[in-house]
């Protein structure tokens, strides 16, 4: 058992938000508030897309602008999928749809890690602002792309009637689909952890500080940042498929650029480099956004400066300031 | 002429109309302290890269025991035992000294697709990256992020770092840059040290240096080698006193 006396800062802090985050459901249900229960699961899902962004953004210092594009794809898959298996028709002729959690959430991942595979198969044999650029142009040729797609509601987008289906579990309720995703994200943030201090995340950690001498020291540094992303990317598309099931819907939307950047302010405002951070960025940029839209519809006027103070007065984000000086790497 | 280590035929690179190497040749021999000289503009740094796989030559073929390696990359040079260190120091700063020297052991064990383990409590890592600290005299500053380690301290590291890929030669750029008198004097104790037991290509201005520790010395002028010898010939070159080393040598 912990010693509760002799936690450190950080421990306390990791401590409390998981209190937090496993009694909200009770709590806010018996405050009959049982709208914050899917706020709250939009905060794990996009903490999760977060998080993958710190592994290729903070820790190997890759400024990706198309991360969406993963999650916007992990979306459809589950989209598409749910779509052909309502309709009972096949995709592509090929096979058949599937609502079943445990077959579309990893096909999702597939999907979107294979593209990351492909799109960072180019994008990676450039550097600084090329790479940002050609990122940024991949996801949104993806964007257009769905725009495009008739088939599956073109610029509207695919309704979904229902969530999947996983069994054992009711995804229908919100209450169980929270803790599903809260599950999943803590699987990711302890696998990532796991990864991060690795023989692995070693050379992405070297890559970011110092790629010249990585290359001069005899590491192959384009695998092992092409591997990465591939990562990033397949994990970008989890939360992508949970989003999907959470709101019923999924929409070109998920891809487009400003998406991407929206998930890089989450993160950098989390503190990079931290893999948790990212999640406490996103809690408070959608509270913000929850709580300022409430009171005007100009919302992010009031957010833009507060990102700007956030960015200046606390550097390693807002993880940083809660873990103080032992944080961070 | 088989028995050399390195060997670098006719090199050309070109920068614009500037040749910065112009037909260069040079062999490095097994267990030899080389010493690559010449006046500044010379090419060395030039070669340098070329030898360890960051600039493509324009012309010329360079062996690596025996091998082509033209073709190959910095990184594949490395593996193949080609180690460098940088003329402007090139560490990992916000590592620790034992976190760099652990990063090139890393280096040297095979591939890193090994997401599961400690890297950082792993002994097969930090042992070694621990001895060849020691080896270097940097014993007692392990735990210090390189960052915060003096001038002559990172110049030891990068020494470090380079040896503990086990090469089987050394290229080493102006190891002894920007040091002072006593730090130059402990790292020429290194590379003494080190003799024998791997090749070094050693670019060094410090003329007493280059004398003292070469066993054999290739003089660079504008990109082409001039002479080549034991450091009595080159001292003996009148061409190589015309161009280069003056009547104070």
């Amino acid at each position: 058992m912990v010693d509760l006396r002799n936690l450190n800062r950080r421990q306390a802090v990791h401590l409390v938000a998981l209190a937090a985050a496993i009694l909200l459901p009770p709590v806010v249900l018996a405050a009959d508030e049982p709208f914050f229960i899917s706020l709250a699961s939009r905060m794990l899902i996009y903490g999760l897309a977060a998080a993958s962004l710190d592994l290729i953004l903070g820790f190997g210092g890759m400024v990706s602008f198309g991360h969406a594009a993963f999650f916007g794809v992990g979306g459809y898959t589950v989209g598409i999928l749910f779509t052909h298996g309502f309709q009972g028709s096949e995709f592509l002729g090929l096979f058949p749809g599937s609502d079943n959690a445990l077959i579309v959430w990893p096909l999702a991942m597939l999907v979107s890690g294979l593209l990351a595979l492909a799109i960072g198969a180019v994008s990676l044999r450039t550097g600084g602002v090329y790479f940002i650029m050609i990122t940024l142009a991949f996801a949104q040729m993806l964007y257009f792309f769905f725009v495009s797609l008739e088939t599956y509601g073109g610029d509207d987008g695919l309704s979904m009637y229902g969530r999947s289906r996983f069994p054992g579990l009711d995804l229908s309720d919100d209450t169980s689909f929270y803790y599903v995703c809260l599950a999943l994200l803590l699987l990711f943030l302890w696998l990532g952890h796991r990864l991060t201090r690795s023989r692995f995340g070693m050379v992405i950690a070297g890559v970011r500080e110092n790629e010249r001498r990585m290359i001069a020291l005899g590491f192959p540094v384009y695998r092992y940042k092409l591997a990465c992303f591939t990562i990033a990317g397949a994990v970008a598309g989890l939360s992508g498929a949970l989003i999907a099931n959470l709101t019923e819907f999924v929409s070109p939307s998920m891809m487009v650029w400003t998406k991407s950047g929206e998930i890089m302010v989450m993160t950098i405002m989390g503190g990079m480099g931290t893999l948790i951070g990212p999640v406490f960025g996103v809690a408070a940029f959608l509270l913000m956004e929850e709580v300022l839209s409430a009171w005007t519809e100009h919302w992010q006027i009031v957010l833009g400066p507060l990102l700007i103070l956030i960015v200046l007065f606390a550097k390693r984000g807002i993880y940083g300031w809660l873990v103080g000086r032992e944080g961070g790497r | 002429m088989n028995d050399a280590l390195l060997r670098a035929n006719s090199l050309v690179k070109h920068f614009g109309a500037i040749p910065a190497s112009d037909g260069l040749s040079l062999e490095v021999r097994p267990g030899e302290i080389h010493a690559l000289i010449g006046p500044n503009g010379a090419g060395k740094t030039t070669a340098i890269a070329q030898l360890s796989g960051e600039m493509r030559p324009d012309a010329g073929e360079v062996y690596f025991g025996g091998r082509d390696i033209t073709r190959l990359g910095a990184d594949a040079r490395a593996r193949a035992g080609l180690a460098r260190s940088f003329q402007i120091t090139s560490l990992f700063l916000g590592f620790t000294a034992e976190d760099n020297v652990a990063m090139a052991i890393q280096a040297h064990q095979g591939h890193s697709f090994r997401f599961w383990g400690n890297a950082r409590r792993d002994a097969t890592l930090r042992d070694p990256a621990r001895d060849v600290l020691a080896r270097v005299g940097l014993g007692a500053r392990a735990d210090v992020v390189s960052a915060n380690l003096a001038h002559g301290e990172q110049r030891q590291l990068e020494l470090a770092m380079a040896l503990a890929t086990e090469p089987k030669l050394l290229l080493l750029d102006e190891p002894m840059a920007g040091m002072g008198h006593d730090e130059s004097l402990r790292m020429m104790e290194l590379l003494a040290g080190l003799k024998g037991s791997l090749a070094i290509l050693l670019v060094e201005h410090d003329m007493d240096v280059v004398f003292s520790l070469a066993d054999r010395i290739t003089v660079l002028v504008y990109g082409r080698a001039i002479a080549s010898g034991a450091p009595a010939e080159i001292r003996a070159n009148a061409e190589v006193r015309d161009a280069y080393l003056g009547a104070d040598a």
